[in-house]
Parts: structure tokens; sequence; C-alpha cells
């Protein structure tokens, strides 16, 4: 028996190669056009190497705000990831609660970004906001758009509302997963509630713990709508993470080359962690 | 170690039952001796696993009382009742070591590590499992991982009753075998209590002293596995227990004796029971029924090869007859006669045995 050789079933895969060509491949690549060329406009480009990668390398301005970027990714993964569980391991398994709970935790994540930055900046001014009222009533000197303290303090307090629900979310899908013999075979053996969460929810949750932890990662270093819209990244710069400088490195200078190397390590930088913290996860797995 | 009694018990899932209907478990009374081996056999959604889970302490039942010697444990928690149980599919901690899976029960209960080593390695040794002690339980094949579940209900040797809720779905064939003759070895070594579910007749005959067949929430009947097949209390009985299982043919009563088709059958029940106008049948497994120089008339209609024997399936008008023939025995081309054993042929009345009603 012959096979029929046709090869024409690729010219079906072209819809996708060209989807992926215009939104991922051309764009990517004219960053890289610009990240090694230099031009003063009218179309006119001169060979430039590692020249804008250099400099961003040895830019202080970089190395603050990607410091700041650091400690805002950890703080955030920190409170949130624990808290997300904690809430999903509180939550009702059924009942007419279940549904109010799920809606409650999904409202933060159906309102536009934009729109959280400013419910907290309101909701913090020192002087009418209800947040920034209470505290100074309460005798806590707060004002974010002066104290460096403040402004992070709000600007984690919001990411952690906005956020948390994700976690909990992701962690609350898989505990119901979880089968029933589990618990059952649990209150056989006398385990005790400690001991049913380390040995058989946490081991269950690891996946789903793992995509939780990846995501939250990802969005939170490449965090720029609430925290623009909430502290333009100030006072002062104290508040500037890697996002913001890029923006204003590359609308605010206009200099498009660096801010082209700019980007091309932001982004390396964003895969390399999430590729480092997903193998050495799934390594455990494998052995 | 305890014998169990269940008195009047009775379960349902509804918060506020009323008829029957509601009950997953109808009203139900047993004994299990302490050491026997105790198959619950029947069809899915019988309530087998709701009894289990009752027994266990999973489920609280809305009625009666469940007796652990002459302890009420109705209300009491698992841990309390200090029973085992083995789940469908294995239920293994993923993390632990196979070792630290089966001293896990012995851990919680606050045992010293030395008593712990020394009845873990007992128990690895007598599962097979000793050259795996050290390996992550997430690693071993089906049939370990449901080893592992036994054993940890096997480590406790105080435990009153092992619990095995159909523990071979999810095991080869070729390793049940195996697996089911280990349990029967353990049972005769250990003779703790124990019950198996299951809606395989095969596993529950090879495996049980006494069978409690159910059906709908119901025990229709408790008995050696030869009692079951001998002499089923319920139509469902035999058809259910046996392959093929037991023919059941109308019948009618003329002057005290029972006539199928034309033709008096000698039965080994029942004649002086007074009828209370209930539908009648006749019973006879295929293995009692025979070919004849003369009896019931019937057509053959297929045969089929089962190895030493050759099942024939006949028809007496529209009624079907199975019947065993060895392997070497004649069969008729076309027409013939069929003659039932007396001695193994009983009358139902509405599917219950005539004459003794539990």
């Amino acid at each position: 028996m012959n096979k029929t050789v046709n090869q024409r079933a690729w010219f079906l895969v072209i819809p996708v190669f060209a989807l992926v060509a215009f939104n991922a491949l051309i764009p990517l690549m004219t960053v890289v056009n610009y990240s090694i060329q230099e031009t003063f406009g009218n179309n006119v480009f001169f060979w430039s190497g590692t020249t804008w990668f250099r400099q961003i390398l040895h830019d202080t301005q970089f190395h603050d705000s990607l410091l700041r970027q650091i400690i805002f990714t950890s703080v955030v993964l920190l409170i949130e990831i624990p808290l997300g569980l904690v809430i999903a391991l509180c939550m009702p398994r059924r009942g007419p609660w279940v549904s109010v709970c799920l809606v409650l935790m999904s409202l933060p994540l159906l309102i536009p970004w934009n729109v959280v930055g400013s419910m907290w900046n309101i909701m913090a001014l020192p002087d009418i906001g209800l947040l920034g009222k209470a505290l100074n009533a309460l005798g806590i000197p707060y004002n974010y758009t002066r104290q460096p303290m403040a402004a992070w303090f709000t600007v984690i307090l919001m990411d952690i509302w906005h956020w948390t629900s994700l976690v909990v979310l992701l962690c609350y899908a898989g505990l119901v997963s979880i089968p029933d013999a589990y618990y059952q075979a649990a209150k056989i053996d006398g385990a005790r509630p400690w001991a049913v969460f380390r040995y058989i929810q946490l081991p269950k949750l690891k996946h789903v713990l793992t995509i939780a932890i990846l995501l939250r990662f990802m969005d939170s270093f490449m965090i720029y709508t609430e925290v623009i819209v909430l502290t333009g990244g100030g006072p002062g710069s104290t508040t500037k993470f890697l996002s913001i400088d890029l923006v204003q490195k590359a609308l605010g200078g206009f200099d498009l080359g660096p801010a082209a190397a700019f980007s091309i390590i932001y982004f390396l930088i964003i895969l390399f962690l999430s590729w480092l913290f997903y193998t050495l996860t799934m390594r455990g797995e494998a052995n | 170690m305890a014998k169990i009694t269940l008195q009047n018990l009775r379960h349902s899932y509804l918060p506020d039952p009323r008829s029957d209907e509601d009950y997953a478990l109808q009203r139900m009374s047993l004994e299990l001796a302490d050491g026997g081996a105790y198959a619950l056999l029947g069809p899915s959604g019988c309530g087998k696993t709701t009894l289990l889970n009752l027994i266990s302490g999973l489920l609280i039942p809305t009625e009666g009382k469940i007796l652990f010697d002459d302890r009420d444990v109705a209300h009491s928690t698992p841990e309390q009742r200090n029973i085992a149980q083995v789940f469908q599919f294995p239920v293994i901690y993923d993390t632990m070591t196979v070792y630290d899976n089966l001293a896990f029960p012995l851990r919680n209960r606050g045992v010293g590590e030395a008593d712990v080593d020394k009845r873990v390695r007992e128990i690895g040794e007598m599962l097979d499992l000793s050259r795996t002690l050290t390996k992550r339980a997430s690693n071993l094949t089906a049939d370990g991982k449901q080893k592992i579940s036994l054993g940890r209900g096997l480590v406790r040797s105080d435990v009153n009753v092992i619990m095995f809720d159909e523990p071979l779905t999810v095991i080869d064939p070729h390793l049940k075998w195996q697996l089911r003759s280990k349990l029967k070895e353990l049972h005769q070594r250990i003779r703790r209590t124990m019950i198996y579910v299951t809606h395989d007749q095969t596993e529950a005959l090879t495996f049980a002293d006494q069978v409690v067949v159910m059906n709908n929430g119901q025990v229709v009947q408790t008995g050696t596995p030869v009692d079951l097949f001998e002499r089923p209390m319920h139509t469902f009985v035999g058809h259910f227990i046996g392959s093929p299982g037991m023919n059941v043919l109308p019948c009618e009563m003329k002057s005290g004796k029972a006539s199928f088709a034309g033709q008096f059958v000698a039965t080994a029940n029942g004649l002086d029971h007074k009828s209370s106008g209930g539908k009648l049948e006749l019973g006879v497994r295929p293995e009692f029924v025979k070919f004849a120089k003369d009896g019931i008339p019937v057509d053959v209609v297929k045969v089929a090869d089962a190895g030493r024997f050759r099942i024939v399936e006949t028809r007496a008008g529209t009624h079907r007859i199975n019947l065993l023939v060895p392997e070497g025995g004649a069969i008729p081309e076309d027409k013939a006669h069929l003659a039932f054993d007396p001695s193994h042929t009983q009358i139902y009345e509405n599917g219950w045995i005539v004459g003794t009603r539990p």
C-alpha cells in the first residue's frame, strides 16, 4: 500500500503563522531593530551594536528601579500566596455560601486596572480619603504623596487587594478537586488538621500554586497602570518600577535605542526567572 | 477486635426523609462475628457503600444502633471506632516514602519510634513491600499503592475491622487475582474482621465466608457462597449470582403442586404455604436442568461454548430456559424435553422464596 504524500495541509497552518507573526514576531523584531541601531529620525539608521545594552546595564537609574521591582514583587508574593491559600482553605466547600464567596472574591479581578488605581488614589488621600483620613485620625501620620514608606504601603496594599483573589480562586479550585477519600483516609489514620494540610492539601495543590506564583510573579513584575495612577512613581522616584522607568525613557525622553535595549533586558529577566522557578519546582517532581 | 452488631439501622442522605423511597439504606439488622470475612455484594447504587461508611463512621446513621461488642458507636468518629478502610482508588500520601506512609497512623497516635519501626517492617514483610520501603509512595504502581492503603490499616494491631470499598477497581486484571489471594491469605493469618464491598460476584464468593447480598438499599440474603448458590432467598440473588443466572419462570399452583407450561414440576419447598395471591415463580439454576426423555417441551435456540461445559439456551413458548451441558454431552438438534432437579427447584412469591420470608 502506498502512502499518499500531500503537503497541502500546511496551508491550513498559515493563519496561525500570520497571527503569531503580526502579534509577536514582527513587533519584537522592531524592538530588536531599535536596540542595535541609532537613528536621528527620517528613517535613517546607523549600526550601534551593543552600545545601548552596555549603557542600560551600567545605568544606576535602571539598577534602582530593578531593585525596587524585585523588592516589590517579593513582598507581594510573600503576602499574596500564603494569604490566598489561607482564604481558600477557610472558604466553604458546599452550600449556598459557596457562590457568595466566589462572587465576592472575583469582584476585584473584574475592575479595570486604572480604576483600581484611581479608587486607591482617592481612598488614600490624607484629607478626604477614607483610609488616609482614618489613619491620620488614629494618630498615624500618613501621606502617600510625601512619605515614601506610606507610598509603598499603599501600593502594596492595593496590589494585595487587587490580586489575592486570583490566588484564592486558583487554590480553591485545587482544593475542591481533592477526592473525599483522602480526607476520609486521613480521618481514619487519625491525622490532625495540620497533618491533613501538610501531607494532603499542600502536595495536591503543588501544581496550582506553581501556576499562581508564576502568574503573580509575571504580573507584579510588569505592574504599571495601577501604580502610575496611584503615585505616578513618586514621591520622587521611590515607587518607580521597571515599567514606569521604561515608559519614561521611551516616551518621555524619546530615547528609542536605550528604551529598546531596556525592553529586551526586561523581557529576558522575566523569561529567565520564570524558567528558573518552573525548572526548580518541576525537578522535585521527577525525582 | 470486636463483634459488630447492626440493629434496626436505616439511613437517608436527605435531611427530612418521609417515605421508604427517601432511604438509601432500608431498615436492616445484621451480626458480624469477630474475625470473620464478609462481603457486601450488589449492583451499583444498592446501598453497600452507604452501609460500609455507616460501619466505618464516615456517615452517621439516621436511625438505629451500631454496636462494637456492647458499645454503641453509631455517633463516634472513625478514629474512636478504631477501624481501617481501603478505598476504591488508592489513597496514599504522595510526598512520603512507603515507610512513612505505613508509619503515619502510628505516629499520629503517638506510638514510640522503636515500636513504629518494628511494626512497619513486619507489615512491609507481610505485604511484600520490604524492598520498596524507602521509595516514594507516588512512584509505585496501582497495586503497590493499594497495598500501602491496606498496610496503613494493618499496622495498628488493635483495629476492630478492616473494610474494603471495591479495592480492586483500578488493578490490572492479571494482578487482581494475585491481590485477592493475598488478601485471603492475610485474613487467615491475622484473623481480623474484614468487610469487602464489591459488585463482582467472583471477588465476593472467593473472599468471604459470609456474603451479604444487597439490592435497592435492602439486604436480600446473608449466607455462605454455597447457600447463595443452592438456595437463593430471592429471585434477585438467583439472577445476580451465577453465570448464567437462575432461570425464573412463571408458574401456577394446581391442587398444591407447581405447574409450568401445563406440566407439573416437583419442587423443594413451599407446598403447604397459604398463598396471599402474589406473583408465583419457579426458580432453577442452569446447573440443575437436564435434557430428558419427557418433561417440559422446548426448542433449542442457541449453544455457547464456555470451556468445560456448554451453555444451551432453549425456549418454552416465550420463556427462556438456560441449561449447562458438560463437555461431550449430547445436545438435541431442535425439539427437546427438560427435567428440573426437584431438590434445587424452588417456588418464589413476589420474588421471595416461599415459606421462609425474612
